[in-house]
């Protein structure tokens, strides 16, 4: 269900529990160099995907441990997205492939928390793509909209 | 606990008009850890920074957050103003309600929402930052210039004028680049070479200058100050110490005349052992490994003939490639472009007809040192009628090149003034989509060409074909909305500009972003056209983007500056971003060992747990991503810093 004219107070509430009024929640990780720059490219051309991402920015998609992923869903993120640079353009050489390895793993460990793998979105995103970060983000939003909330959400 | 100030900027109505900047403030507000909470029309202005400091005095904060623009727009600009009011720069953590919010979501409740959300998950992690202590580090007083066009030669003389070592890295055996290869330069008609070759001089002569030709960048280790290059050499077969540029080989060379010269489009021919052009710099020859007779057949007569000949011995076949190492404290980029492939447009019928050529190949064929000796001859006789097809390879969506070149009207408008300067009773036609003439001189030329006589017709040139003994092209007239038919004895393709294989190679060795026109890119648009995202490399030239000689020069002096002032500043700071172990928690399992690019990582046998060389660290993390124990992390991005941030926003803020 769409809520496109509901007050802040109201969406809030409604995020954690009611179904009725659910909008998927997703935390996104981006890296500095491509995708933070590639998402910041979509602001400045002043195109639109829906308000479900926040984006926590690292240096490197590298950084990433699998524990944060899983907090993410164990907390009752909906959908969590990795955003990184196009392999071989990775700032600190391969810091991109770590990750690539690092979701594959997590992507396991998800199957056997009962959550569906498709929540977890790996992209690689240059900073001139904002169009693409857009589509990417627009895409992803509908992928968690037809999963429905996360089943782990008290 | 940490004493926060918060700071929501209106940014004019960039933010104010799709956030609503009151509700984030007063949520803001209600963080355990916030001292104050405000909001401003414009954060980075004097009184917004003002404003900062005078909270950070006042209400002794400790911890400073500005929800803004991005951070990779003015995270500097504030940490400085955190610093000037006494606060370490790592104690300020930066929102991103613009380009991440107020620009990309219409509907202003979810967009508050949004804001609200970010505030409180920088929040969380602002409580948790650590002041860090910037390092100092001493800048290698030398540069390194990739690419030796016009672009790479006046940032090379510029920082050896003002006292630095370089080291020029060029490609080919000579410098030059592309404008070596032109005839006239628009608008003012100046002799390309006449400009070009007194600056060639002065770089081979330079004391400060150390060239390398026939070489490539291998790879670049290090940071702004303290790069490492591997440069490697090609064999030139040749002894530049002992070769004197005399010829003599090159004339008594067994392919003499029968090798396509790159230099002359393959219009002209040259030998196995050559100079690109009689002016290179250096003027030292090299043997052509590709058609050597020696070296690809192991034999050439009973003695190579320019081994036979040298009068000093200078041939050496046993020459192998070499690499060299240099230390450099900062990098200017100045690969250039290459030129579009007509043959990708076969409507055109470019590899069709020798009657059909491009703008480079026209340069050559007009040029007074070109193969012709500067007569205007294509197939044996003169052409009378001549037509220019503009934009071939470039604002053309279907090949992907939907960028406009910015030389190709200029240099036609050029060319056609040159042929009827040759050919006075030519009929000289220029098909055209637009004409954009916008540098200075340059509509006065374009007017001054025009009444010459020189034919502009609004037409887009879709084919090609013979017709009795010379061509036909067929156009669109978009004025009249008519297909016409024009007779032609020489039609010249208006190639565009494409960013060249050499940018693209430099770009994976550097890692430097390409923009979607695959042009390299550069860190701001307006504001820092000639730096990238990574300190201590810069641009110049056509491999930004297509520009004419005056906008080339124009970027090289201003990379040269660029590039100049760490090195005159003597030193640089690094961020204090890099890893960290905790001894208690290290199991000493070095898996962080195998992930690490840098070899920053270095075990310590004696205590059985991992150390950090700060000095090779480059705080991207794939360590502490690894780390089975946490006991390995990254300043300023620690695993609690980044866990608040998730916890926070897995979360939403409630107004309860
Ligand atoms: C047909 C034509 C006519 C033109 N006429 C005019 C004119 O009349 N007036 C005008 O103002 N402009 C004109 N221009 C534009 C002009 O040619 C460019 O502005 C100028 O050449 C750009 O210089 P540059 O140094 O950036 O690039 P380039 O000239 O392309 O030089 C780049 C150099 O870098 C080298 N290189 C590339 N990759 C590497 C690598 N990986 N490692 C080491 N070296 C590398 C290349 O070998 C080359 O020497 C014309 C262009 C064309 C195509
Ligand atoms: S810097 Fe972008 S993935 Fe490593």
């Amino acid at each position: 269900m769409e809520s496109t004219h509901v007050n802040m107070d109201e969406t809030v509430k409604t995020r954690s529990v009611n179904d009725v009024l659910w909008s998927p929640h997703i935390i996104g990780f981006a890296c500095n160099w491509c995708t933070y720059a590639g998402a910041d490219l979509a602001g400045t051309s002043r195109m639109k995907y829906p308000a479900s991402i926040r984006i926590i920015r690292l240096m490197c998609t590298g950084r990433i441990d699998p524990t944060y992923i899983l907090k993410a869903f164990l907390e009752g993120v909906d959908g969590v997205f990795v955003g990184g640079c196009h392999p071989g353009d990775c700032h600190y050489q391969s810091g991109n492939h770590k990750a690539h390895r690092r979701i594959i793993l997590t992507r396991k460990l998800l199957q056997q928390f009962g959550i569906e793998p498709e929540r977890l979105r790996l992209e690689w995103i240059s900073a001139s793509e904002g169009a693409r970060f857009a589509e990417i983000i627009g895409d992803f939003t509908e992928t968690i909209r037809s999963l429905g909330p996360n089943r782990q959400k008290r | 606990m940490a004493r926060i100030g918060v700071y929501v900027c209106h940014c004019g109505v960039n933010i104010a008009s799709s956030i609503d900047v009151e509700r984030v403030t007063k949520a803001a507000g209600k963080y355990h850890a916030v001292v104050v909470a405000r909001n401003y029309a414009y954060m980075c202005s004097d009184p917004g920074q003002e404003l900062i400091r005078k909270d950070i005095r006042e209400h002794k904060l400790d911890r400073v957050v500005v929800a803004a623009c991005s951070p990779r727009m003015h995270e500097v600009t504030f940490r400085k103003t955190c610093e000037s009011a006494g606060l370490n720069a790592y104690c300020f953590e930066m929102t991103n309600i613009r380009e991440q919010c107020s620009w990309v979501h219409e509907n202003g409740d979810e967009a508050t929402a949004k804001a609200v959300d970010l505030v409180f998950s920088s929040l969380s992690r602002a409580a948790l930052l650590q002041p860090l202590t910037v390092q100092e580090v001493p800048v290698t007083p030398a540069a390194l210039i990739i690419g030796g066009g016009i672009a790479g030669i006046q940032a090379a003389l510029d920082i050896a004028d003002s006292g630095f070592q370089v080291h020029l890295v060029e490609k080919t055996p000579s410098l030059g680049g592309h404008m070596a290869r032109l005839d006239k330069t628009f608008p003012t008609l100046d002799c390309s070479a006449c400009i070009l070759t007194p600056k060639m001089v002065d770089v081979g002569n330079h004391s400060n200058i150390h060239l390398m030709t026939y070489a490539e960048v291998e790879k670049v280790e290090g940071f702004i100050g303290n790069y490492k290059a591997t440069i490697r050499l090609k064999p030139r077969y040749v002894d530049m110490d002992q070769c004197t540029g005399c010829g003599l080989c090159a004339e008594e060379c067994r392919l003499k005349d029968r090798i396509d010269s790159e230099f002359d489009s393959g219009m002209g021919k040259r030998s196995a052992v050559y100079v690109p052009f009689p002016q290179a710099v250096p003027l030292k020859y090299t043997v052509d490994e590709e058609h050597c007779l020696f070296l690809t057949r192991g034999k050439c007569g009973k003695e190579p003939a320019c081994q036979a000949v040298c009068p000093t011995h200078a041939i050496d076949f046993s020459q192998k490639e070499k690499k060299v190492e240099v230390d450099v404290g900062t990098i200017v980029v100045a690969t250039g472009f290459e030129p579009f492939d007509a043959s990708r447009k076969p409507e055109l019928a470019y590899s069709n007809y020798s009657n059909v050529i491009t703008g480079l190949e026209f340069e050559r064929l007009i040029s007074a040192s070109g193969p012709t000796g500067g007569k205007l001859i294509v197939n044996g006789r003169e052409p009378r009628k001549v037509v220019f097809i503009q934009c071939v390879g470039s604002r053309d969506k279907n090949l992907g090149n939907e960028w406009c070149s910015r030389v190709c009207c200029m240099y036609a408008i050029k060319q056609a003034h040159l042929i009827r300067e040759k050919v006075p009773d030519s009929r000289v036609t220029v098909l055209y989509m637009d004409l954009r003439c916008f540098g200075k001189g340059f509509e006065e030329f374009y007017d001054r060409v025009r009444s010459e006589g020189v034919i502009f017709r609004r037409a887009i040139g879709s084919e090609i074909y013979r017709k009795g003994e010379g061509l036909a092209v067929r156009c669109e007239d978009t004025f009249l909305g008519q297909a016409v038919e024009i007779e032609a004895d020489l039609v010249v393709l208006s190639a565009g500009l494409e960013p060249g294989t050499g940018s693209i190679d430099v770009s994976k060795v550097l890692k430097l972003s390409r923009s979607a026109d695959g042009f390299l890119m550069e860190a701001h648009p307006k504001l820092r056209p000639v730096d990238t995202a990574t300190d201590g490399v810069y641009l110049a030239g056509c491999c930004q983007g297509p520009k004419d000689i005056p906008d080339t020069v124009a970027q090289a002096k201003a990379a040269a500056s660029s590039a100049l002032i760490p090195m005159i500043r003597g030193k640089v700071f690094v961020e204090p971003i890099s890893a960290q172990v905790n001894d208690d928690i290290c199991c000493g399992c070095r898996v962080c060992e195998a992930m690490c690019e840098y070899k920053a990582t270095v075990f310590d046998e004696e205590k059985g747990v991992m150390t950090i060389n700060a000095a090779l660290c480059k705080g991207c993390g794939s360590c502490a991503g690894a780390c089975p124990t946490g006991a390995m992390t990254i300043r300023h991005y620690t695993d609690d810093q980044i866990f608040a941030q998730v916890e926070s926003l897995s979360r939403p803020f409630t107004d309860e």
